[in-house]
């Protein structure tokens, strides 16, 4: 509901979260999904290096859904 | 049942015969017995009772319903009537506030009406009994009458019936009662008439969520200016902003300049909706400022935005979702931000 308030005013806007059929219900046009609930950016279970790799991959394509021209709401 | 209920009722200049939009500024007046509309709003309540006093209030003052409610208060009423409103916008929205106030401060029953498309339904509509009118005063006469009749069953206690029956907007509440078919069958039964191509009722309505066009992309990102928002509920260290961990009605700006990466030491996590250990031990878990703040320095992005967003989004009523929503929005386009990415948990 932020990401649409947000997107409203013109400004588009990357939503990553695990829960993409919530995102898709309230309306988020681009949607990226995260690796996991209690860490959408992250990954206890890899070790600091590889967990930050991990989190660019998933930034990086935050940033590309923001140069997409969309007619309608895509998951990435 | 011998004793005469009191009526109150509220209007606007206009309807108040003060004067149009000119005297829209005016500041909240009572007058003993009825004004205008209050006439017909007598003539139905005749029988029961009594409109003993009209408030009236301009469009345009800040209505200060504390100041509205001591002004009726002398008058000891039963039952708040306030409008119908119909499509005016402020109107529907003083009435709905009024009414809201006067039901939890004196404890009477408070009906108003307006037009579906009136702000004040979708404000309101939870706390109190709207009834849904047509769009301007052409339905005065049925507005009153439903109002009137819906005040009084309150105040008699008496069953208040289903909105389609009553006419007011649904509250969304679920009620108790007996169908005559099984929960199995009415489901098979509106299946079919979807899949006819039947008109069907459901029995439950969903929320209903916007959807908004997705704005332009970023046409260079390199020199776009890209701001981090969350509703993970991470604040700093001692939640300054007392940032409910659930149901929020407010959200942070807290400043990342010069700041490299999060750290644990300096951040807590308010969230009550998820296990937030993980993030604790690490905030960029939630908010990758890390790897931006690398694609900044190799100017993959041009600049991440000096301070960072964040809410708890725990239960929230929608309502303070998109006040929240908005408020962040207005910064972010006062601070000339290109793009935002939001991390959700």
């Amino acid at each position: 509901v932020i990401t649409v308030e947000i997107e409203k005013a013109g400004i588009p806007t990357a939503h990553v979260t695990t829960m993409t059929p919530v995102a898709l219900m309230i309306g988020s046009n681009r949607i990226i999904v995260g690796n996991g609930i209690v860490h959408p950016l992250g990954d206890v279970k890899l070790s600091g290096e590889a967990e930050k790799e991990l989190r660019r991959t998933i930034v990086r394509k935050a940033l590309d859904s923001l140069q997409v021209d969309l007619t309608s709401q895509r998951v990435f | 049942m011998a004793q005469k209920l009191k009526v109150v009722h509220y209007l606007n200049q206009f309807f108040g015969g003060i004067g149009a939009e000119e005297k829209a500024s005016e500041g909240p007046k009572v007058q003993a017995g009825v004004i205008g509309p209050g006439r017909a709003l007598q003539e139905i309540v005749k029988d029961r009772g009594e409109v003993v006093a009209t408030v009236i209030c301009g469009d345009n003052y800040f209505t200060e319903k504390t100041e509205l409610i001591k002004l009726m208060v002398p008058y000891q009423p039963d039952i708040l009537i306030a409008g119908p409103a119909f499509n005016a916008g402020r109107y529907g929205v003083a009435c709905g506030a009024l009414c809201a106030a006067v039901q939890e401060k004196l404890g009477i029953p408070a009906v108003t009406a307006m037009y579906q498309e009136n702000p004040g339904v979708g404000l309101y509509k939870k706390d109190i009994y709207i009834i849904k009118t047509a769009d301007s005063a052409k339905d005065m006469g049925g507005a009153i009458t439903k109002m009137a009749g819906l005040a009084i069953k309150l105040v008699d206690k008496k069953e208040i019936g289903s909105p389609d029956k009553e006419g007011y907007f649904p509250r969304g509440m679920l009620k108790l009662g007996f169908a005559e078919k099984t929960t199995a069958e009415r489901a098979v039964d509106m299946l079919v008439a979807k899949l006819q191509g039947k008109p069907f009722e459901t029995e439950l309505h969903l929320p209903e969520f916007e959807r908004v066009k997705p704005p332009a992309p970023v046409k260079n990102l390199a020199s776009a200016k890209i701001a981090l928002v969350t509703d993970g509920g991470l604040v700093p260290k001692g939640n300054p902003d007392n940032i409910e961990s659930l149901k929020a009605t407010r959200f942070g700006m807290y400043s990342i300049k010069n700041i490299q990466r999060l750290n644990a030491q300096d951040y807590d996590v308010v969230h009550v909706g998820y296990d937030t250990k993980a993030v604790k031990e690490d905030p960029q878990r939630l908010v990758p400022l890390d790897v931006l703040r690398d694609m900044e320095k190799e100017k993959i992005l041009g600049k991440i935005d000096d301070i960072f967003y964040t809410t708890t989004g725990v239960a929230t009523p929608l309502e303070n979702s998109r006040k929240i929503g908005r408020g962040i929005a207005e910064r972010l386009k006062q601070d000339r931000v290109d793009a935002v990415i939001l991390t959700s948990t």
